[in-house]
This record gives C-alpha cells, structure tokens and sequence, in this order.
C-alpha cells in the first residue's frame, strides 16, 4: 500500500507578533511548525502502513527550509519525503498550491508506485481554508473523504473503503472506493514519537527535492502567483477598539456585593436581558 | 530490539554552546559523532541574555561573521548602582568597538544556536533533537560506554560521551559523576523580551547602524540578595533580566518575577522600555559557583563541559564563552587521544583538564575563586546598604541646596560609617580586594 | 478555461496595484448567489446570514441576489425556498433529485458547477460549514476560480468587484482579497460572523429549476448510515443568546462546574478556551475561538480567559463581554465591555447566587410593585 501525505510548514501563529507601530508581522524568531491538523493525517498514513504494509511519501509544497518539516515527518517514520520548491510556486493561492501538489503526487505515483491513498489535514493555520485538499482529489480525479474522524475499514482487494466522517450535526457512514482522498479531522488519533531508528533515519535520509520541471510541470502559468486567481490587496491589522473594558471596582467590597453590581452593570447595558434570562432560567 | 549495531566516535549530549562547539570541533576533524538534545530544535529550551563573545566562537568556526545571526556590536556598556529611585553610573563607550571584527555581540539564542547546529550538521555530525538522553550506559569496569534515551528502540554506543547538558546536568548528577548543584551556587535569571521598533531603540540608546549597548546594575533592586540586573538591546528588541541565589530566593520568599517587576518599573529603566510588547518571559538557572564548585570533569568514557560543569564567570555575566572553549577544548582533547588511537580512559582524557588549566576558563575563575562566598555572606551589604550610600552620596553631592560643601562631605563620611562602621568599611573594601585579586 | 489572457508574467512586487481587467468570456457573469445550505430537512442559519450580506452586495452592484437550494424532493425544500425570500433573496435556483438528500461531494459538486455553468453568477457565497468547506473547494478547482475561506467582511470595489477580507496569521492581521480576472468570485464566511437580518414574510418569487445531471449508479460514494450528535453531547453555542465560558485561569477541571452552574442558572450554554479541550477537560465542540466556534450572544463571560488573539476572534461579534480576570493587564480587557479584577474561582459562586436572587419570580415581584 502507497500512501501520500500532504503537510505543510507553517508559523506557530501563536507565536506571531504585529510590529506595534507599522503594524507589519515580525516573522523574526517566529518557529515553524508543521501544521498541526496535518499531524493527524500523518498518523493516520503511518497506521495504516503498519496494518496494511506499504510506504509513506511525504509531500510538501515550500521554501527549501521546508526541508526542516519533511525531516521531522520522516522522523516520526515516514518512508519517504519529497519537497516541491521552486520560485515559480511563490506566491501560490489554493488554486495553484493544489495544482503543483497534484502534479506531483502524480510524478510520485509514476516514480514510487500509485498511491492508494492521499491525505492532507483538515486544514491549515496559516491559510486555514480547507480548501487545498479538496483542490487536489478534483485535480487528480480522485474521491473526496473531508472531515474523516475514523477509517473503518480498507479492502485492498476489493479496492473499498469505509470511514466515518463529521457533518454538521453527526457522523456519516461511507463507503467509497480507492484511491481517494482524505483529509483528516483533528483530535482523532495522536502522533507517535518515533524510535531511535526512525529518528537516525530522518537525520541520514536524503529529503527528494524537485523543481516544477523535476515534477514533470509544464504549464508553469498554472503555478505561483501567475496560477492564482485570487489577490492579497491589503494587508492591516484589526482597527483596536477605544476603550477598555469598564472596570468594576472590587477592593474592599464584599464579592457578594461585586456580583450585584456587575449585574446591575450588564442590564443596564442590555436592557432586554433581565426578561430573557429569567425566562431561561427559571425553567 | 535493544541494541542498534552502530558504534559512535563520540556521543555529545545537549546542543547548547558547549556541545555545540564539541561537537562541530570533533565532526569536522572527521570523528563519527552523534549530537542529542531534547528541545525541539537547537535553542529552543536555552535561555541567554545574551552577550556572545567573538573571540572564543572564532577560534572554531573562524568566519562565523559570514553567516552566524548577530544582533548588533556592543559599543557601549554601563555599570549601574542603583537604590529604588536613582542609578550611579560609569559608562564605558568607545569607537575602538566599530572595528572589522567587533568583539561583543548580541545574539537571540533561540536563532544562535540553530545556525550553530546546522553547521555541526554541515560538518557532518548526526543531530537528533526531541531526544532526551535518560541515562547513561555502564560496562562493568563502570566505563561509561553509552546513553539510552527516552525514544524507543534502545541503546547507542559511543566510545566517549561529551557532557553538555547545561546547568541542571541531572543525567551526570544522577550517574554520580559529580555532586548536584547546591542552591547557593545557582542562580536563577528571569528575562523578558521587549520589543520595540529598531529605529526607537536606536535613538534611546544613541546607537547607529548594527550598534548596540548593554547595561548592567546592581542594586537595591534585587532586595539585599547577591544579584544583578542587566538591559541588552537587540536589532528589534530588548532582553531586560534579573538573577539571584537560589538560596536567596528561597530564604527571602521573594518571587523572580517580583524583582523583575521593580527592575521594569524602576525611573531609571522604565523609560527605555516604554511602549513595548512583551512577547516573552524565560527563566533558566546560572551556574555561580565559580571555581570552588567545578566538579570533576573527566572520567572513564566521558568528559563534562560548559554550564553542566560549572564553568561560568558570575563576575563578568560570562558563560557561553567558556562553554564552548571547554566545549572546543574537550573536542581537541578527544581528537589528540584518538589521533594516538588511544582508548578514552580517565588517564588519556585527563589532558581535557590539563589543556583546560592552561586556558582563560579555569584561569579567569581561579582568579575570582572566593568571590561568590563574599558576596552570597556579604550580599545586604553589597547589595543594598551600598547602593543606597552611594546614591544619597550622590544626590548629596550633586543637589545645590546652601548647604556648605564641608559638611555635605561630612554627612556623606557620616552615613557610610554610621550604616557600616570604620572597620566594616575597611573590611568590606579590604575583603573585595582579595577576592577580586 | 483559457489563460491566454494572462500571457504577461506580472511582476510579483506589482501584486496588489494589478490592473483588474476581466475577460471577455466573464463579463456576461453577473449577479450575487447564496448557497442555502439544507441538510436533513434543516436550513442552516449560516445560510440566511449569508443572504443578509449578498442583498447588500447585490444592492451595491444593482443585481440580483438569487438562493441556491440542492435537496431532494419534498417539503424541506419548499420551507427552503420560502425562508430564502423571507431573507432577502430575488430568486431561487433549485436542484431537487432524490439523490441530494444527504451532503456527498460528487453531486453536490456536479449539481453547483452545471448551475453556475448556465446562468453565470459573479459572486458566490457559501457558509463555511463541514458541508460548505467540502464543496466550496471542489467547486472552485472544478470552475477554476479564486475561492476566499472564512471571510469577515465583505465588500464591493468601486469598479465592482468583490473585496473579501479575512483573517491571517492566526488572527493577528487581516486581508483584503479579491479574485481578479476569474468567475464566480468565491467565498465562505463561518457561521455566527455576519449578524443574523431581519426576516420579513415575503411570496415566493421566481424560481428556476435545473435537473441533476448524475444518477446514483454514476456516483461511487454512498451512505451506509448517519449518526445525529447525540441531544446531551450538542452544543449549540455559536447560536446561544447568552455564553459562560471558562479558561486556563480556572485552574482544574472541576472549577468548570463553576461555569456549568452559572450557565444553567441564567439559561446558557457553556464554552471554553482552546486549552481546556486539549487538557481533555471539555468537549472539542466547547471550543470557542478561531479554530473553534465563533458565537455571536447577548452577553458573554468569560471567566479565566486571557483573551489571546485566536480566541478574541470568536467572540467579538458578541453585544456584551464580561471579563472575569486576575491580571489587570490581561488581553481580554481590551476587548471586554465590563471587567472584573478578581479570582473567577470565588466570584463565580457570588455571581450565580446573586443572578438567582435577582432573577428569581420573588425579587422580580418586588421590582414590578
Ligand atoms: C539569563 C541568562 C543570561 C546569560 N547571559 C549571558 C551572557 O550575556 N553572556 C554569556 O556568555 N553567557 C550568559 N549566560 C550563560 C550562558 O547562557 C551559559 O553559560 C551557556 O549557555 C552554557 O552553555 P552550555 O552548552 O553549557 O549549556 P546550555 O546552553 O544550557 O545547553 C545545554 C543543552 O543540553 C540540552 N540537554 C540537557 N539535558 C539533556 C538530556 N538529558 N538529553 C539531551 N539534551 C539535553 C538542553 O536542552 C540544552 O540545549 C546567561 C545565562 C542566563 C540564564
Ligand atoms: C492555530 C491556533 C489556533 C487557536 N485557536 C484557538 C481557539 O479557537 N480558541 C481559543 O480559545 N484559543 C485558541 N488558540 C490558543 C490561544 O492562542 C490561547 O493559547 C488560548 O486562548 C489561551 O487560553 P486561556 O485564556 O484559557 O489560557 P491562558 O492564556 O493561560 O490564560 C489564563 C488566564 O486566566 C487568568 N487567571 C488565572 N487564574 C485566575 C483566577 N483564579 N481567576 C480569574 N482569572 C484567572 C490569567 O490571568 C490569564 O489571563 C489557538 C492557538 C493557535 C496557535
Ligand atoms: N504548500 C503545501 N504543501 C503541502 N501540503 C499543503 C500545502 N498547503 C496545504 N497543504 C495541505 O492541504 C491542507 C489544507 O490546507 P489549506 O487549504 O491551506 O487549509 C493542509 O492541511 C495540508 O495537508
């Protein structure tokens, strides 16, 4: 079984700070991380590798200090790691990142053995579309599984595939066939730490680098910024909001008499309130 | 299951400054080595003011200026006294610093030591990070022979072990290679980082291009215990900290954190940090002990260096330049024993301590070896009576107020006696000399 | 789709000054579509927010704003028609086939692009919903569009096109985005973003039906079964008027009884921050934030919540915020209409007993006489 995994290398957004006075990001020592959803999708591969037997090609779309994401992919006990790079991808949207990735989950189908399946999480942190995993399936021809919480079962024979996934409001039962993809929903599962000998492995493997032509890319107007539809005008930060907060005073006051006040505050405020709730609440 | 049939050169443990240095010196001379540190990359667990001094980092990678992330060169460093509302200053600034190759730098560990690890990478070493080493493997003759870690899969093999793990050095403590560090010679440093834009920090601190300036005070700040403040500026960002004994903290129930608060908001410094964010608080643990606290530093398969082995000059806030020359040190050590294929017995890696006796580290530190006693015993003194006298004396001196000269001189006499007598006077004088000398 | 039009590199640095000029073949795309979401017989609100925003649009661009219905036959889809006009809509274009009863990707996605093939619509919205995230992208790749996730704000351009702001860098900056020389201009908003409009009973305008142009024997996914999210484990709390919701500062899991407690004794739902669902403390549907729920009551409390960036997006749509908060320079004061310095561990306690006091039928009879 050949399993591709897509993951992407972000910023720890919650590491990520504004310049305070020209409002611009300051990306210095900002770690990257993979992509946290994409973790759950890793995991995923890598069970199934183990049930199933196969290999996992790790796929990342990025600047060559991706290279510090696939290492770490391979480190949990990824097989095998290719990094598409190239500065004809910079500047990509969904639209071009989804084409470049299916050009070359393509060129690693033709290269290492079709996959059976391919992953990507749920969604990014940075970009937080969900849209890129769906963009590929439909590229590449392939079944779309979105919002996966559990695989039920593989059929490799019968090149059949069941999961759970969330909907609004509950849980479907599916059935599909192979290859598809899936993208995984978060929390279902948790990333292992690798052995000793995955993590020599990660540090001697050698991480696979392609270009768009090394990926058998040829219409390059799909790629990069030219291959995206949409475009960042602007970028700012949220308009901060005057005032603070009201502050009631709490020094020497008995906190039953806070509660009080803070009361009186909120339904003076939302007038309406005081009704509502005592309907709600006196149930 | 439990044995990889891999054997190492060398196993370095920790990816801070000294094992770094180990571990690039003894890659680069063509030794099979093996890094782990547990954070999850190289630097991410360290925390240093941080002042990097050029001289010993050239010493091993020569051109680090090419590409090594530095802040900014120091031109200009203060000495501070304070007591809670005023500072008495000596500020040293000199052009000389504007050379070719400036000596002092500030750098941003966190980026520091990821650069240095790719380069002990490119040098060929294998790095593992997110890895802890959890013990370390005995043969029967007690010859250290290997480390086991928290991942699964077993043992690794080494025919040294280097280390390098920092202050805490609990894997050597726990091993019984040397004594767990006492409270009275650690201290406990908590920073933060401000950040500004670089065009403010430059016009507070009057400072151009890659400039940089450093403060360090002493005072009624770190409430009578043996402690020092210090303000580095970075490119975009000020680290503003503060130390003391742990013994102290322990004894005064003071919290760091309080200390830091009264540093923030004291009139000297407030204003330089004004209108910064916050991004970052770390508290990490500085070896003070000086030279009377060095351990042991060799033995059957293993040498210990940098923080892990007390090398640390509390004096003159140096630290990461003596990790990584004991780090260098212990490399050239290793490479010499092996060049004369010699097994790595306690007897061939004493020339680590021999080698090391003749350099700046142990020199530097044996000069300050009663210092850290006098100031820890002394430390209400040193560290609050004095600072106040100095500022009253100060104030005294500079106020026009009519009060006749004479007598403003008299007060002054007066007051240093009165808080510590002719002979304390004398004796505290007298016993900083010795212990400076 | 041609990309003859775009034969000319443009230089990357010249990215947000580009000159929009739309091709031929798009400029007959015209008017502004909601997608109304019907799952299961039940329209999702998001939907009708999403018509709140597309009448402005539409009204901007004097254009048509039309609802977009796909479900099977029925009478869910009548209701989903009616509600569409009720919210805003000119027209409805519906989609009805037996095989659109529940959400699969394949014919939803066949049933979107054939409808958006034929009558060409230049702005198409979609709730970013499970459902909406799963077709948005494939409708997009299929189309070969722009497609902007998570809006926050949507506007119209003076020369008319579609300025989609959202988020980035987790939260802390946002972006103007438009989709240049490509139609439809796509994009999802999440529920609870945009405030819910007035609704106001309307007749049934124009409708268009379109035929599906799969079978069920064509499609390869099929649905073994559907599980609801049991009644006790559904939170609704992106749609609740009033929200209690407890952070790391509570400390333990069982001072989150502290903000159950308040919850049931002024009728809310409960919530809480990131942290608490990764300790395990509260279910991931509890969440509140940006990779959360965002919610948009009355009143919300939050208790022990810094007030970080990510969180504070999910819930500035709220009317009222109360913080409850040890720091004084806690984040959430920034952000918080009414704040209250003090340990949320002992105020919650003293803040429910008093809601019941002042809430209970006796004190409201004194306040009345
Ligand atoms: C607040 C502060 C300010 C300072 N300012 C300065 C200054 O301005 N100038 C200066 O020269 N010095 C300064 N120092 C001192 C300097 O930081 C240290 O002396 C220096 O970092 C020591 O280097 P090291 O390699 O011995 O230890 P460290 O840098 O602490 O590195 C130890 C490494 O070992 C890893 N490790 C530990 N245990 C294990 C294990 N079991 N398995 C795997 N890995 C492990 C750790 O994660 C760490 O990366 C300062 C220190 C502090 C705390
Ligand atoms: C990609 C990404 C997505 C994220 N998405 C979300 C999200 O959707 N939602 C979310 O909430 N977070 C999210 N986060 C996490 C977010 O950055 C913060 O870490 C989180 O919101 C902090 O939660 P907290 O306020 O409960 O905890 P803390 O930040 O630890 O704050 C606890 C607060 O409680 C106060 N406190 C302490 N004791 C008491 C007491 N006794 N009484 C009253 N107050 C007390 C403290 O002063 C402090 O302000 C995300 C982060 C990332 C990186
Ligand atoms: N540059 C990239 N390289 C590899 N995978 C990516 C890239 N961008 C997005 N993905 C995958 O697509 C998923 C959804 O991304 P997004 O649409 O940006 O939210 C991610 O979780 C990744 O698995």
């Amino acid at each position: 079984m050949h399993i591709v995994i897509c993951i992407k290398q972000v910023p720890d957004s919650a590491q990520i700070r504004v310049h305070p006075v020209t409002n611009t990001i300051m990306r210095q020592g900002v770690p990257t991380i993979i992509n946290p959803y994409d973790l759950f999708a890793l995991e995923e591969a890598l069970r199934l590798r183990d049930t199933h037997d196969g290999e996992v090609t790790v796929l990342t779309m990025g600047p060559p200090m991706a290279e510090d994401a696939l290492r770490k992919a391979l480190g949990y006990g990824a097989d095998r790691a290719v990094l598409l790079t190239d500065r004809y991808f910079a500047g990509s949207d969904t639209l071009a990142t989804s084409f470049a990735l299916s050009q070359a989950i393509a060129k690693v189908g033709e290269t290492f053995g079709t996959p059976d399946l391919v992953f990507t999480g749920k969604q990014t942190i940075d970009g937080d579309t969900a849209q890129v995993g769906p963009g590929i399936a439909k590229r590449l021809g392939l079944l779309q599984l979105t919002y996966v919480a559990k695989i039920a079962s593989i059929d490799l024979a019968a090149r059949e595939i069941k999961v759970e996934r969330r909907s609004e409001g509950g849980t479907q039962m599916l059935k599909s066939r192979l290859p598809c993809l899936i993208t995984m929903l978060e929390g279902t599962n948790e990333i292992r730490r690798g052995s000793i000998q995955d993590a020599l492995c990660a540090a001697r493997s050698q991480v696979l680098k392609w270009s768009a032509a090394d990926a058998g890319i040829e219409d390059l107007t799909k790629c990069g910024l030219r291959g995206s539809p949409t475009v960042v005008k602007r970028v700012f930060a949220p308009p901060a909001r005057a005032e603070k907060a009201a502050k009631i005073d709490t020094a020497e006051m008995a906190l039953r008499d806070v509660a009080d006040e803070l009361i009186t505050a909120i339904f003076t405020r939302q007038p309406a309130l005081e009704h509502e709730l005592a309907f709600n609440g006196g149930a | 299951m439990d044995m990889i049939e891999e054997q190492f050169d060398a196993i370095v443990i920790g990816a801070g400054m000294s094992g770094n240095a180990a571990a690039y010196t003894m890659a680069s001379h063509g030794l099979k080595v093996l890094q782990l540190e547990r954070g999850e990359y190289p630097g991410s667990k360290n925390v240093q003011g941080a002042i990097m001094y050029a001289n010993m980092l050239e010493k091993i990678i020569p051109d680090f200026r090419d590409d090594a992330p530095l802040e900014r060169h120091l031109v200009e460093q203060r000495l501070w006294v304070m007591d809670d509302t005023s500072h008495t200053g000596i500020h040293y600034r000199s052009d000389d610093f504007n050379e070719a190759k400036p000596n002092r730098y500030t750098i941003i560990r966190a980026q520091f030591d990821k650069w240095f690890s790719r380069k002990v990478r490119e040098a060929g070493a294998t790095v593992l990070c997110e890895t802890t080493v959890t013990e370390l493997i005995r043969d029967a003759k007690d010859r250290v022979i290997g480390v086991r870690t928290d991942r699964a899969g077993g043992a690794i093999y080494a025919d040294v072990v280097v280390l390098a793990e920092g202050v805490c050095g609990l894997l050597g403590t726990r091993a019984g290679l040397r004594e767990m560090p006492k409270p009275q010679t650690v201290a406990l440093a908590v920073k933060e980082m401000h950040f500004l834009p670089e065009e403010v920090i430059e016009q507070r601190f009057g400072l151009k291009g890659d400039e940089g300036c450093v403060i360090e005070a002493v005072g009624t700040t770190s409430r009578s215990m043996a402690g020092l403040g210090f303000l580095y500026t970075n490119k975009e960002s000020i680290s503003l900290g503060i130390g003391c004994l742990v013994s102290d903290f322990a004894a005064m129930v003071e919290s760091p954190y309080v200390l830091l608060d009264a540093l923030k908001t004291h009139p000297s410094i407030r204003p330089l940090i004004a209108g910064s964010e916050v991004k970052e608080y770390s508290a990490h643990l500085i070896p003070e002990g000086g030279y009377k606290a060095i351990p042991q530093l060799f033995g059957d398969g293993w040498v210990v260096v940098g923080d892990a082995a007390q090398l640390n000059n509390a004096i003159h806030r140096e630290g990461s330049n003596l990790a990584m020359t004991s780090g260098r040190i212990a490399a050239e050590a290793i490479i010499e024993v092996k060049s004369r294929n010699g097994p790595m017995t306690k007897r061939n890696l004493a020339l680590y301590k021999a080698m090391l006796d003749k350099s700046f580290v142990v020199k530097d530190l044996r000069k300050y070896k009663d210092m850290p006693a006098l100031l820890h015993t002394n430390s209400c003194n040193y560290f609050t009576a004095y600072p106040r006298l100095m500022s009253q004396a100060a104030q005294n001196f500079m106020r026009v107020d009519g009060t006749p000269k004479i007598e403003k001189e008299k007060a002054t006499t007066a007051a240093f006696i009165k808080a510590r007598s002719r002979w304390g006077l004398v004796s505290d004088a007298v016993r900083l000399a010795l212990a400076w000398r | 789709m041609s990309t003859a039009n775009r034969e000319t590199p443009r230089p990357a640095a010249g990215r947000a000054g580009i000159k929009k000029e739309l091709p031929a073949h798009f400029k007959d795309y015209r008017h502004v579509w909601v997608f109304i979401e019907l799952e299961r017989g039940q329209v999702h609100p998001v939907s009708f927010e999403l018509l709140g925003e597309g009448r402005k649009l539409a009204d901007k661009l004097q254009v048509q704003l039309a609802g977009v219905v796909l479900g099977p036959p029925g009478e869910a889809i009548g209701n989903a028609v009616a509600e569409a006009f009720a919210y805003g809509a000119d027209l409805v274009y519906i989609v009805e086939a037996p095989l659109l009863a529940d959400y699969r990707n394949e014919p939803f996605t066949k049933a979107m692009t054939d409808l958006v093939d034929a009558h060409k619509p230049e702005i198409l919205l979609l709730g970013a919903t499970t459902l909406g995230r799963d077709l948005a992208g494939s409708v997009a790749t299929t189309l070969q569009t722009g497609l902007t996730a998570d809006c926050t704000e949507l506007d119209v351009d003076t020369d008319g096109s579609l300025a989609a702001t959202r988020p980035t860098f987790g939260g802390s900056l946002l972006c103007t985005i438009y989709t240049l020389n490509f139609r439809p201009q796509m994009a999802t908003v999440r529920p609870r973003v945009m405030p819910m409009p007035q609704r106001a009973d309307k007749p049934v305008g124009r409708v268009i039906r379109h035929k599906l142009s799969v079978a069920e024997d064509e499609i390869v996914t099929k649905i073994l079964g559907f599980l609801p999210d049991s009644q006790s484990a559904k939170a609704n709390l992106a749609y609740a008027d009033v929200v209690v919701a407890g952070g790391l500062g509570l400390g333990a899991a069982e001072n989150l009884q502290l903000v159950k407690n308040l919850a049931r004794a002024i009728g809310a739902e409960h919530g809480c921050s990131r942290p608490l669902v990764q300790k395990g403390w509260m279910p991931a549907d509890r969440q509140i934030g940006q990779t959360g729920k965002t919610i948009r009551p009355k009143l919300y409390i939050a208790a022990g919540i810094s007030g970080a960036v990510q969180h504070r997006v999910g819930v500035e749509g709220a009317d009222l915020i109360v913080a409850i908060n040890t720091d004084p320079n806690a984040p959430i004061f920034d952000f918080a209409h009414l704040g209250i310095v003090t340990d949320a561990i002992r105020f919650l306690p003293a803040l429910t007993e008093a809601f019941t006091r002042r809430l209970s039928p006796h004190s409201r009879d004194k306040l009345a006489s």
